[in-house]
């Protein structure tokens, strides 16, 4: 399913003394299967843009073409469920939505209001318990007994057993222990390659962006300012800068490297196995040509 | 969705009324609610209707913003006023359509109560409007001060006000992200028969009461920590100051009123 936005305005508290833009004029697609990463220093407008990717705001102004539905600004948008069960979002600190009595309950629920059969959804809420990387036993808990990463994972487990077509995460490791950040970026990442699941990520990381995205989109002041593969965004750091961003750790460190042995490696390196294969080449030409 | 109310909110400003002593303007509302009460003829209620306009005009919020924030009420306001058209039956017949008559009395009673309503909604906007909640509070603990002597715990009921205002805000943001995550999860608050609408208001109402318990006991334990004691000797940051334009403004309503009483029936 693709998602495209044209000229997308959006201002919150529209039409009061408190009335503010939060996007202008933004335009940004994203096809179907692809992992895009939309980095932006804070309050750039990220977690508005995302909640235009299921109809959860309708644009003050412009279109957004969700697979073949448009919402558009003004016009009565009708149904926009069956668009929500393929848009899965998993927000900002999700573990605040549960409320059932118990974890698989919880997990249930998704689906069941899209009128999955209840032995579905049961059975499903089974598989992701695992795939999320909890005991099953925890099943029969409630929510709110488990520990802010549990609960975080129970969360995603309730988007995911809606079975999206696209799903969007709005900085799903924040506040999670290091280990937990890896096993939930790999989780999601592996269900983009198995399944084809288009992903949507908003981080704060550009070491995940970096890692995981085929494609990454910078938002600055609530404009969509720039678009690309992380390879050539992240080389630039001069208009990265100018986004009050950095590039990842690993590309700063190659930088460093190549200022010292006044030598250009033949890549940016987005991940640290890419860095190190490209450094080993370059010490072993470096031996042969002594 | 709540985002357009204004009831209860502020607006930071420096008009004359934002100037104010919070004291001067919460006596003003009082003695104003009494006031209103003095209107009871064209020429008395036209006064009432001016002087709003200009108190309007003085705090410097725009007609609109209050004309269309206080939507709501407004549409209370039309219902009050078409029942009294419809119920009140003295005085000539104005307007004779057949299935109902229009009376004298009842239009002017139907006009009459709608424009008292309506100064009210008003005045009292533009006193949560220009003021803010925490100088709305301060001016009220020390106006009922005095009723210490009678074991009023004052300082907890106006310290309870001020939490209450300061979290409102929160919650109604709390309310519409949860609302948004749950309609993120297929649940449907606006659709459907009613059963299945009250059905989807728990999974609203539950992680609401949860993140507002966990908030206040949060609170009450940042308050302890800083070593909040209650009121007993606490000083004040924000001192009150009574300035000329408070008497001012105070001596303008006694005015207006002297004006109502001798102008009413
Ligand atoms: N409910 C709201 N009412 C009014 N303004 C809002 C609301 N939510 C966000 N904003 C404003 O819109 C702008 C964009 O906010 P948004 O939440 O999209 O930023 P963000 O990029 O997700 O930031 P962060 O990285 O901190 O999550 C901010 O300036 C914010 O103050
Ligand atoms: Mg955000």
């Amino acid at each position: 399913m693709d998602i495209k936005l044209q000229q997308v305005s959006y201002a919150y508290s529209k039409g009061t003394p408190f009335e503010k833009y939060a996007l202008h004029d933004v335009e940004l697609s994203i096809a179907s299967g692809t992992y895009e990463a939309i980095i932006g220093h804070t309050g750039s407008g990220k977690s508005t843009i995302l909640q235009h990717f299921n109809g959860l705001l309708k644009p003050s102004s412009g279109t957004v073409h969700i697979g073949d539905r448009v919402v558009e600004a003004g016009k009565k948008a009708k149904e926009l469920k069956p668009i929500r069960q393929k848009v899965g979002i998993v927000f900002q600190f999700p573990e605040h939505q549960l409320f059932e009595e118990t974890v698989l309950k919880d997990i249930m629920f998704g689906p069941m209001n899209f009128g999955v059969s209840e032995k579905d959804a049961e059975k499903r809420a089974r598989e992701l318990i695992t795939l999320v990387g909890l005991p099953d036993n925890i099943l029969e808990k409630s929510p709110f007994d488990l520990s802010g990463g549990q609960m975080r994972r129970v969360a995603i487990a309730g988007v995911l057993a809606m079975e999206p077509e696209v799903i969007v995460l709005d900085e799903p490791t924040a506040g999670l222990d290091p280990r937990g950040q890896k096993e939930i970026m790999d989780l999601f990442y592996t269900l983009h390659k198995e399944k084809g699941l288009t992903t949507i990520l908003v981080t704060h990381s550009m070491e995940d962006a970096a890692r995981y995205a085929d494609r990454i989109a910078i938002m600055h002041e609530g404009k969509c300012v720039l678009t690309g593969e992380p390879r050539a965004l992240f080389a630039d750091s001069a208009t990265l800068a100018k986004y009050r961003l950095e590039p990842p750790r690993v590309v700063r460190f190659q930088h460093k490297v190549e200022q010292m042995i006044g030598k250009k490696l033949s890549k940016v390196c987005l991940i640290e196995e890419e860095l190190a294969e490209e450094l080993g080449q370059a010490i072993r030409e470096g031996r042969a040509e002594q | 969705m709540m985002e357009k109310m204004i009831f209860g909110r502020y607006i930071p400003g420096n008009s004359f009324v934002h100037q104010l002593d919070p004291r001067s303007k919460l006596i003003f509302v009082f003695a104003f609610i009494i006031i209103v009460f003095l209107a009871n003829n064209i020429v008395t209620y036209a006064i009432l209707l001016a002087f709003t306009l200009f108190v309007i005009l003085m705090s410097r919020i725009r007609l609109y913003f209050l004309v269309n924030g206080l939507k709501p009420v407004i549409f209370l306001m039309a219902f009050t006023f078409i029942l009294h058209i419809l119920m009140n039956k003295e005085g000539a017949v104005l307007l004779d359509l057949g299935f109902m008559k229009i009376h004298e009395e009842g239009l002017k009673q139907g006009i009459f109560i709608s424009m008292r309503f309506l100064v009210l909604v008003f005045i009292t906007s533009i006193l949560t409007l220009t003021t803010s909640p925490i100088s709305i509070t301060d001016g009220l603990e020390t106006l009922l001060n005095p009723l210490k002597k009678i074991k009023l715990p004052v300082h907890e009921l106006a310290l309870m006000m001020s939490i209450s205002l300061r979290f409102i805000p929160t919650l109604m943001d709390e309310t519409d992200k949860i609302m948004k995550a749950q309609m993120a999860r297929g649940s449907d608050l606006s659709a459907g028969p009613l059963k299945d609408r009250l059905k989807a208001v728990v999974p609203l109402l539950v992680p609401l009461f949860v993140s507002a318990f966990k908030r206040a006991e949060d609170l009450a334990t940042a308050m302890e920590v800083r070593g909040y004691r209650g009121g007993e000797g606490r000083t004040r940051y924000r001192q009150l100051k009574w300035d000329i334009k408070d008497t001012m403004s105070l001596v303008l309503l006694l005015a207006v009123a002297a004006t109502l009483w001798l102008l009413r029936n």
